[in-house]
């Protein structure tokens, strides 16, 4: 059989409203019909796409598209329709495109319905991900994103409290859900060893046997039971009636509730038949049927009464589940389709009532079968279909619950109650069911309603007119009509255990048909006993509406969150950076001491043969520089740079001693760049004299103690660790794979070199990004910054120089302080071109020999600095414009196309030149491809040392501005 | 020889450790700056110390690794410098700002209280 549909279809499925829902945002926020255009042709196209899908399912058919994802991990995505899944597809667009009719006329030309339309298609892509998913762990992905778009639709209207709080609720709760399902579809996948559906579906013996089995049920029923508004987490539904009246049309009757029963259906023969499934499972089904159908009763909102109602039919789905009998599964299936259909019409009545009238209160509302007489006859045909009039869809379902309620499943008490829970929560059904029709559109006329009611706009009654339609056809013909299609969703569940039911409105006179005539007659004699106290009751059941879950939620979570946060902080944490560092270190010390615990006994003799004496006493001088740069730190800052110049000085000797001449020419070069970035800072800093702090107390003794210890106990844990380390022989590294291959393969003799720009280029690469974020922070962080206000006067020098001019008939104010530094300035001006000359020099060998665009780049950038420090900043940007910004973004993209060169011949990212060349005479050219990188790198450097110097010296500039012009109050300070 | 880098790795971590903890900003700095010349040094020291090592190759074929020093500390260590001179950067100009920002040179951003 050849067919137009193709498994690629499914991607259009679940995509097209995802980016539908990427239009609509885009659109205009008030573009009400071109945005109720666009959600109505992607809903419409979804179900015309899902509904030519039949012929490929009908009769248990399955059709999978998979595209790989993460393979090593069994992961891919897996898009999978069956019969089971195409009925819910079919619901997911069939009344997702009545709700967007319905809410193009619902919704307020003030209200934003670009974000409305977007999240709801969101939404509905996500809904079409949870049921078409072929991989679990997919299912689980998307059925978070439920959660989180319908997070967005119950909040729709945040401006509003119960908007938000109702909203929040329910993210908590599903969101929570789902986690504990994602753990849940982890285990399955374990038992199952794969993850994906059709596996997991076979895998049913070996899953109820396995030990993980009973964790896995309660994590999955867990997700479901949230989702599904299951005693005892029933309470956000209630909540999320804040939502607009089409969102809870649609989430709340048809998709978002029924993913939890989805999935008990979906999984019903991997897990249920066990007495874990029975008893977890049927006691929440029971308890949820039978508490949410009394609590409707008392509602007076009329969007309460459907929601409690809601969660009294997913109890009674649930339940059916529980049972494990296939029958039970049969009934279970087709009421998820019959309650969609009439729940689904009822909303969007009481949307229309509460359009019309202004509110949703049954207090006040009254007599509108007047006023609204085709939406009155509509809500009423639905309501007895809820309330299981026979005729009707819901009766149906409800006859087939009622006949399995009467069988044995398992002895146990809550078999044996079953039948009359069952007919106690048919009669509250009935009861509720009444009050909604009887209270609203009966009775006197309704008085001082905010708005006078009149019938909605003909289109806005459309989608309850389809689906009033679709109770009935399938109430009087459910053969015909829904036989077909309630069997191929039947049997893409239970497959070969498929039983033989039939889909009959008379079955002859029988138990079921006495408990619904019990049920019926029950029902009105409830209504007519309730309805005094009914007429003007609180909101909500009696003695149960002080035990509020939403309450009970509200409190558990600020204890949790604020409250337990706060205490934990309170006695954890501290805001100071030295007591945090102090930890770390203290940490450091002992995972170190732990880790060469017992070491001792293998410590090589101290042997202080091979030591040179002049490196000795280099590092005796470079010694005494560290200790004294860290005493003076604090009260002589300068002294303190010059002697950490000095450790930086001996360090770098050491690196020329130990055959790292790159490393020392590297470091000698960044050591002048960080000593003059150091010295530009240090005008910005506070004065601090040493005399104020001459008394110390003991407290402030003990600490300086304490660190002193700290950092003994660190400075000999190092030198221990290196020297223990230094004495081990080398094991063979993966050096010496680059010392053989750096020539042959990379081209170059320097092999630091080859390796920095070639082998491990991706590494550099990533460096050089690093360095260029660095530079932007510095120079973002200092665009905008002003210094504190005592350190920006003119410094005690210049003011003296100035004040010399003064004094001297023959000199203008400002000469000295140009004159500064006359010879070397001069001198460092001629120096510039010698200094580009040596950069060039040291880039242009660093491939064979010391040097490279490291190196390169550094010295480049001091001859730049040089220029600033003889001139100063005005005189060299005058001369000189070095858009540091510029080099850095040639920097970045010389290293990349040089990377992306290589993919034009088919190699990886970055593969040098010279790896894929044959040709032996072009090693002696230094034209690697290698060394283009070398020429971003170059580039890069320069181009962020320049900006950070750049940056630090313009805040002289700057803060010299505001000083010119009050010089009053410059004179007052000196 | 080792024990001499040894104990001059300990001199300078030591000194970094001890105005690592210092309270004013301006301490930290250089504190950190000679924490990384430990650092620095001590990842040399992995690939152990050769002297007199000829640190480039001539161009012969095959090479002996045992003749040259390992290549790859140098490499990792390069590459620490000059991040290690851009982290100064970044930290000295945290430190402009915040002292512009707060009126204090304090690590906290105030005083302490004692």
């Amino acid at each position: 059989m050849t067919t137009i549909w193709h498994s690629g279809f499914l991607v259009l499925l679940v995509g097209l409203p995802f980016v539908g829902s990427l239009f609509a945002a885009l659109l205009s926020s008030n573009a009400r019909n071109a945005e109720a255009w666009l959600a109505g042709f992607v809903a419409l196209g979804g179900l015309a796409v899902t509904a030519l899908a039949y012929p490929q399912v009908a009769d248990g058919g399955v059709v999978k598209h998979v595209i790989q994802w993460v393979p090593a991990l069994g992961l891919s995505v897996t898009l999978r329709i069956d019969g089971f899944a195409w009925m819910f597809s079919m619901l997911i667009t069939g009344i997702g495109l009545l709700v967007v009719i319905y809410a193009r006329y619902y919704m307020s030309p003030k209200d934003p319905v670009a974000r409305f339309y977007a999240f709801l298609l969101a939404f509905m892509g996500a809904m079409q991900g949870v049921v078409l998913s072929g991989n679990i762990i997919l299912l689980a992905v998307f059925w978070e994103l439920t959660s989180i778009f319908s997070f967005l639709l119950i909040g729709y209207w945040n401006h509003t409290q119960a908007a938000r709080d109702g909203a929040r609720m329910a993210l908590t709760i599903t969101g929570t859900g789902g986690l504990c399902l994602l753990a849940g579809m982890v285990l399955l996948g374990q038992m199952a060893g794969s993850y994906d559906l059709d596996a997991v579906l076979a895998a049913g013996n070996e899953i109820r046997n396995h030990d993980l089995y009973v964790p896995a049920l309660l994590l999955i029923l867990a997700g479901a039971l949230t989702k599904s508004a299951q005693f005892p987490f029933h309470f956000w539904l209630p909540n999320a009636m804040a939502a607009p009246t089409p969102v809870s049309a649609y989430l709340h009757s048809a998709t978002m509730v029924k993913a939890g029963v989805f999935l008990l259906a979906r999984f019903w023969p991997v897990l249920a038949g066990t007495d874990e499934w029975f008893f977890i499972v049927g006691l929440a089904g029971m308890s949820t049927l039978l508490l949410g159908a009394a609590f409707a009763i008392f509602q007076q909102d009329l969007k309460g009464l459907l929601a409690y109602s809601t969660i009294s039919h997913l109890g009674l789905i649930t339940l059916l589940l529980s049972l494990g009998s296939p029958l039970a599964a049969v009934a279970a299936i087709f009421h998820m389709l019959n309650h969609a259909t009439f729940k689904a019409s009822l909303f969007m009545a009481a949307g229309i009532i509460d359009h019309e009238a202004g509110t949703r209160d049954m207090r006040r509302l009254s007599g509108l079968f007047t006023f609204l007489p085709i939406t009155a006859t509509l809500a009423m045909v639905a309501s007895a279909a809820m309330a299981g009039v026979p005729l009707l869809n819901g009766f149906l379902s409800k006859e087939m619950f009622f006949a399995e309620t009467i069988e044995q499943h398992r002895a146990s008490l809550l078999d044996g109650v079953a039948p009359y829970v069952a007919t106690i929560a048919g009669a509250f059904a009935v009861t509720y069911s009444i009050r909604f029709i009887h209270k609203v559109f009966f009775g006197p006329k309704p008085v001082d309603l905010p708005r006078e009611p009149h019938e909605p706009p003909h289109w806005m009654r459309v989608p309850i007119e389809l689906l009033v339609l679709a109770c009935l056809i399938v109430g009087i013909i459910p053969a015909l009509s829904v036989g077909s299609l309630l069997d191929t969703a039947v049997v893409a569940v239970l497959r070969e255990d498929t039983p033989e039911y039939s889909l009959a409105v008379w079955h002859g006179f029988n138990l079921p048909l006495l408990m619904s005539v019990i049920a019926l007659v029950a029902g009105v004699v409830l209504y007519l006993l309730l309805q005094p106290y009914l007429r003007d009751s609180e909101e909500g059941p009696p003695f149960f509406r002080r035990l509020k879950g939403q309450r009970i939620f509200e409190r558990i979570l600020v204890t949790v969150s604020w409250r337990g946060a706060r205490y934990l902080e309170g006695v954890l944490a501290t805001r100071k950076l030295q007591p945090q560092l102090r930890m770390l270190l203290l940490v450091a010390i002992l995972a170190g001491i732990w880790a060469m615990w017992g070491a001792g006994d293998q410590l090589p003799d101290l042997s202080v043969r091979g030591i040179d004496p002049i490196l000795a006493m280099l590092w005796v001088i470079g010694g005494l520089c560290a200790v004294g740069a860290a005493y003076q730190a604090k009260f002589h800052r300068l002294a303190a740079l010059i002697l950490m110049g000095g450790a930086g000085l001996v360090t770098c000797i050491t690196f020329v001693w130990l055959s790292a001449p790159d490393l020392a020419v590297t470091q000698l070069l960044v050591e002048i760049v960080t000593t003059v970035l150091i010295l530009l800072g240090l005008r910005w800093l506070p004065k601090r004299d040493e005399e104020i702090y001459e008394s110390i107390d003991p407290k402030t003794r003990l600490r300086r103690s304490r660190d002193f210890a700290l950092a003994v106990a660190a400075g000999l844990g190092t030198a221990t660790l290196a020297y223990l380390t230094m004495r081990t022989p080398l094991p063979p590294s993966v050096g010496d794979y680059y010392l053989e291959h750096a020539y042959s393969e990379g081209g170059g003799t320097n092999v630091v070199n080859v390796i920095l720009v070639d082998f491990r280029g991706f590494d550099t690469f990533g460096e050089i990004v690093v360095l260029g974020i660095v530079a932007l922070t510095v120079f973002a962080l200092l665009r905008r910054f002003r210094p504190a206000e005592d350190t920006s006067e003119i410094p005690y020098q210049q003011r003296e120089q100035n004040e010399f001019d003064d004094v001297q008939r023959d000199r203008e104010v400002g000469e000295t302080v140009k004159d500064y530094l006359l010879v070397p300035s001069v001198i460092m001006r001629w120096m510039f071109p010698v200094i580009v000359l040596l950069a060039a020099y040291l880039f242009l060998r660093g491939h064979d020999l010391p040097g490279g665009g490291f190196a390169a780049g550094i010295t480049m950038s001091i001859g730049f600095l040089l220029q600033y420090l003889a001139g100063g900043t005005r005189w060299v940007e005058e001369r000189l414009r070095i858009l540091p910004v510029r080099w850095i973004g040639f920097g970045l993209l010389m290293a990349t196309v040089t990377g992306l060169g290589s993919w034009l011949f088919g190699y990886p990212f970055l593969t040098s030149y010279f790896q894929y060349t044959e040709i032996p005479f072009i090693g002696d050219m230094p034209t690697a491809s290698a060394l283009l990188f070398d020429l971003g790198v170059f580039s890069l450097v320069v181009g962020a040392t320049v900006l950070m110097l750049i940056a630090i010296a313009h805040q002289s500039i700057r803060s010299a501005k505001p000083k010119t012009a009050k010089p009053s109050t410059d004179g007052g300070q000196s | 020889m080792e024990l001499l880098i040894a104990l001059a790795i300990g001199t300078l971590t030591g000194s970094g450790v001890w105005l690592l903890l210092r309270p004013r900003t301006y301490q930290v700095v250089i504190g950190l700056a000679l924490l990384s010349y430990a650092v620095n040094l001590f990842i040399f020291s992995m690939g152990r110390l050769r002297v007199n090592a000829p640190p480039v190759l001539d161009g012969s074929m095959p090479v002996d690794p045992a003749a040259y020093t390992d290549p790859l500390p140098q490499a990792l260590v390069l590459t620490a410098i000059v991040i290690g001179f851009a982290t100064t950067a970044l930290f000295l100009v945290v430190l402009i700002v915040s002292r512009g920002l707060t009126g204090t040179d304090h690590v906290d951003g105030r005083e302490s209280d004692r």
